[in-house]
C-alpha cells in the first residue's frame, strides 16, 4: 500500500527548490554571477594583454573609484549631471506630454504641428549643440535646452501614439453615456494614455543621460561627461572607466526608481494590472 | 453598406437583429447609437432624429475593450452617473443596486482584469442600465463567452429586461439565442447591400426552454432562411 502511494507521488511537478537544484543556484544569484564572471575575464584579459593606459584592470578602476569618491570629485560631477538631466527631463516631459495630448485630442493642432514633429524627430539633439551654444552660452542654458529637446520629442511621440490608440469602444461607451468633450478627455483619453506617456518618459530619461554626456564633453567644465573627457586627455584611463561605470549605474538606478514610482502612483493605469 | 432598411421597434420590446456575419448588423447599431450618420434616410427615437450618441440610448459592446481598466467594477458601473454630476454617495448606492441586479453582489471592488469574460459583460450591462436610459443597444454581447456562461447570461438578461421594462435591441448571429430572447426577430439579408429580409414574431411563452419542440421548429424555419441568404449572397459574389 505504501509502495503504491509512493510510486504515484513520484512524478510530482518540480518544486521551486527542485528547479533551483537543476540550475545549481537560486535564480536571483544568476545576474550577480554573470557580473562576477565578466569582471574576472576583464581582469585576466587586461592584465595579460594590455598596458593599463589602454585598458586598466577592474582592480585599478576600483582603486580609482575609491580615489574619486574620497576626493569628492565624483559626487560633485554626478550631482551636476543629474541636476541637468532632472531639470531638462521635467521640462521636456511637461512640454512633450502637453503637446502630445493637445495633438491627440484636437485635430487642427495635430495637422498644424505635424510637419514640425516629423522634421524634428530626425534631428538629433547633439546636432543642435552649436546653435544652442550660440543662443544660450556655455553654461547651464545650452544643456537644459538640449535635454529638454530630447525628452520633449520622445515623450510627445509616445503620448500622441497613446492617445490615438485608445480603443474606439472606450470612447464610444463614454459618448453614449453622455460625456462632454472635456469629460471624454479627462476621464477616458487621459487615463487610457497614461501608461504610454510614462513609457515615453522612461525612454526620454535614458536619452537624457546620453545627451547630457555628449553636451558635457563638448562644452562644460563640470559633470560626468567632462570627467570622462578630461581624464582621457590626462591619460587617466582608469578614471574614464570610473565615469562610464558611474553613468551606467546612475542610469540604472534612475530607471528603477522611475519604474517603482510609476507602479506605486499609477499602477492601476497599466493596460493589464 | 445598408440599403432600403426600414424598421420600427416598439417601446419595451425585446428585438433581436439576426443575420449572417458581415451583413451590416453592427452598422444598424452604430446608426441607432448615433456613432455613425446615415447617408440617406433617417433614424428617429420618439420621433426625434438621432444625430449624436445620447444617454437615452446606451450601448453594450461586443468584447470587453470598452470597460475602463483603471476603474473598479463599481466605478465602471457608476461612470454614467459621474458624467451626469451625481454626488458620490447616491451614485455609489445606485451602482451597487445595479451590480446586484446583474448578479455581481460584493464584486464591485475588483478591477476588470480580475473578472471573467462573463462578469465583464455583466458590468457592461449594469453600466448601460445605470443611467435609466429607456433603450439598450447590445452588439453580440455574449458572442465571446463559453456556451455555459452564455446560456446563464441569456436567462439573466431576460430577467433584467422583465424587471426594468426597457426597450432592448439585441444583435446576434446565433439563431437559438434570438429565439430564446426576442419578442420579434428581424432577419437581415446578407451583403453587399444589406436590408431587412423579414420580421418574425416569436409568440412563445416565457420562460422559454431550449429543448421545447416549438423552439426547435422555429429554429429550423429561421435556419433555412439564413442559409438561403448566405447561399444567395455567395452566388452574387
Amino acid at each position: 500500500m505504501n509502495a503504491v502511494s509512493a510510486a504515484k507521488a513520484a512524478p510530482a511537478p518540480p518544486t521551486t527548490a527542485a528547479r533551483r537544484r537543476r540550475l545549481g543556484v537560486p535564480a536571483a544569484l544568476v545576474p550577480v554571477l554573470s557580473v562576477c564572471a565578466l569582471l574576472l575575464v576583464w581582469q585576466v584579459v587586461s592584465a595579460r594583454f594590455f598596458p593599463p593606459v589602454l585598458f586598466p584592470t577592474p582592480v585599478m578602476v576600483g582603486k580609482a573609484l575609491v580615489g574619486e569618491i574620497l576626493s569628492g570629485r565624483l559626487l560633485t560631477d554626478s550631482v551636476v549631471s543629474l541636476r541637468r538631466i532632472f531639470a531638462g527631463f521635467v521640462l521636456g516631459c511637461t512640454i512633450g506630454a502637453g503637446l502630445g495630448l493637445l495633438m491627440g485630442s484636437v485635430r487642427l493642432a495635430r495637422r498644424t504641428l505635424d510637419p514640425f514633429i516629423q522634421f524634428g524627430r530626425f534631428v538629433p539633439s547633439i546636432s543642435l549643440l552649436s546653435p544652442a551654444l550660440i543662443w544660450f552660452g556655455i553654461g547651464e542654458g545650452s544643456k537644459l535646452f538640449l535635454i529638454t529637446y530630447t525628452t520633449t520629442f520622445i515623450v510627445l511621440l509616445n503620448t500622441l501614439g497613446a492617445v490615438l490608440s485608445v480603443p474606439r469602444n472606450k470612447i464610444r461607451a463614454a459618448q453614449s453615456l453622455g460625456a462632454t468633450r472635456w469629460q471624454l478627455f479627462r476621464l477616458v483619453m487621459l487615463p487610457a494614455s497614461l501608461h504610454g506617456i510614462f513609457t515615453g518618459m522612461r525612454v526620454g530619461m535614458g536619452l537624457s543621460f546620453t545627451t547630457v554626456v555628449a553636451a558635457e564633453m563638448i562644452a562644460a567644465d563640470t559633470g560626468l561627461g567632462y570627467l570622462i573627457l578630461n581624464s582621457r586627455l590626462w591619460f587617466q584611463t582608469d578614471v574614464v572607466f570610473v565615469g562610464i561605470i558611474t553613468l551606467g549605474t546612475l542610469g540604472y538606478l534612475a530607471d528603477k526608481t522611475f519604474q517603482a514610482l510609476i507602479h506605486r502612483l499609477a499602477g492601476r493605469y497599466a493596460p493589464t494590472h | 453598406m445598408l440599403k432600403g432598411l426600414s424598421l420600427t421597434i416598439e417601446r419595451g420590446e425585446f428585438f433581436c437583429l439576426l443575420g449572417p456575419s458581415g451583413c451590416g448588423k453592427t452598422t444598424v447599431l452604430n446608426l441607432l447609437a448615433g456613432f455613425e450618420q446615415p447617408t440617406a434616410g433617417a433614424v428617429r427615437v420618439d420621433g426625434r432624429p438621432v444625430t449624436a450618441p445620447g444617454v437615452e440610448r446606451t450601448v453594450v459592446f461586443q468584447g470587453d475593450d470598452s470597460l475602463y481598466t483603471w476603474l473598479t467594477a463599481v466605478e465602471n458601473v457608476e461612470f454614467g452617473l459621474r458624467l451626469a454630476g451625481v454626488d458620490a454617495g447616491p451614485r455609489r448606492a445606485t451602482a451597487e443596486r445595479y451590480l446586484d441586479l446583474v448578479g455581481l453582489h460584493g464584486q464591485g471592488h475588483k478591477y476588470p482584469s480580475q473578472l471573467s469574460g462573463g462578469m465583464k459583460q455583466r458590468i457592461q450591462i449594469a453600466r448601460a442600465l445605470v443611467c435609466e436610459s429607456p433603450i439598450l443597444l447590445m452588439d453580440e454581447p455574449f458572442a465571446a463567452l463559453d456556451a455555459q456562461t452564455r446560456s446563464i447570461l441569456q436567462d439573466e438578461l431576460i430577467g433584467i429586461w422583465q424587471q426594468t421594462g426597457r426597450t432592448f435591441l439585441f444583435i446576434t448571429h446565433d439563431i437559438g439565442e434570438s429565439i430564446l430572447l426576442a419578442n420579434r426577430i428581424g432577419l437581415m439579408t446578407a451583403g453587399p447591400e444589406a436590408g431587412m429580409k423579414t420580421i418574425v414574431p416569436v409568440d412563445l411563452a416565457r420562460p422559454r426552454r431550449r429543448g421545447d419542440p416549438a423552439v426547435g421548429a422555429l429554429y429550423e424555419r429561421l435556419a433555412d432562411m439564413v442559409s438561403e441568404e448566405v447561399r444567395r449572397a455567395g452566388a452574387l459574389r
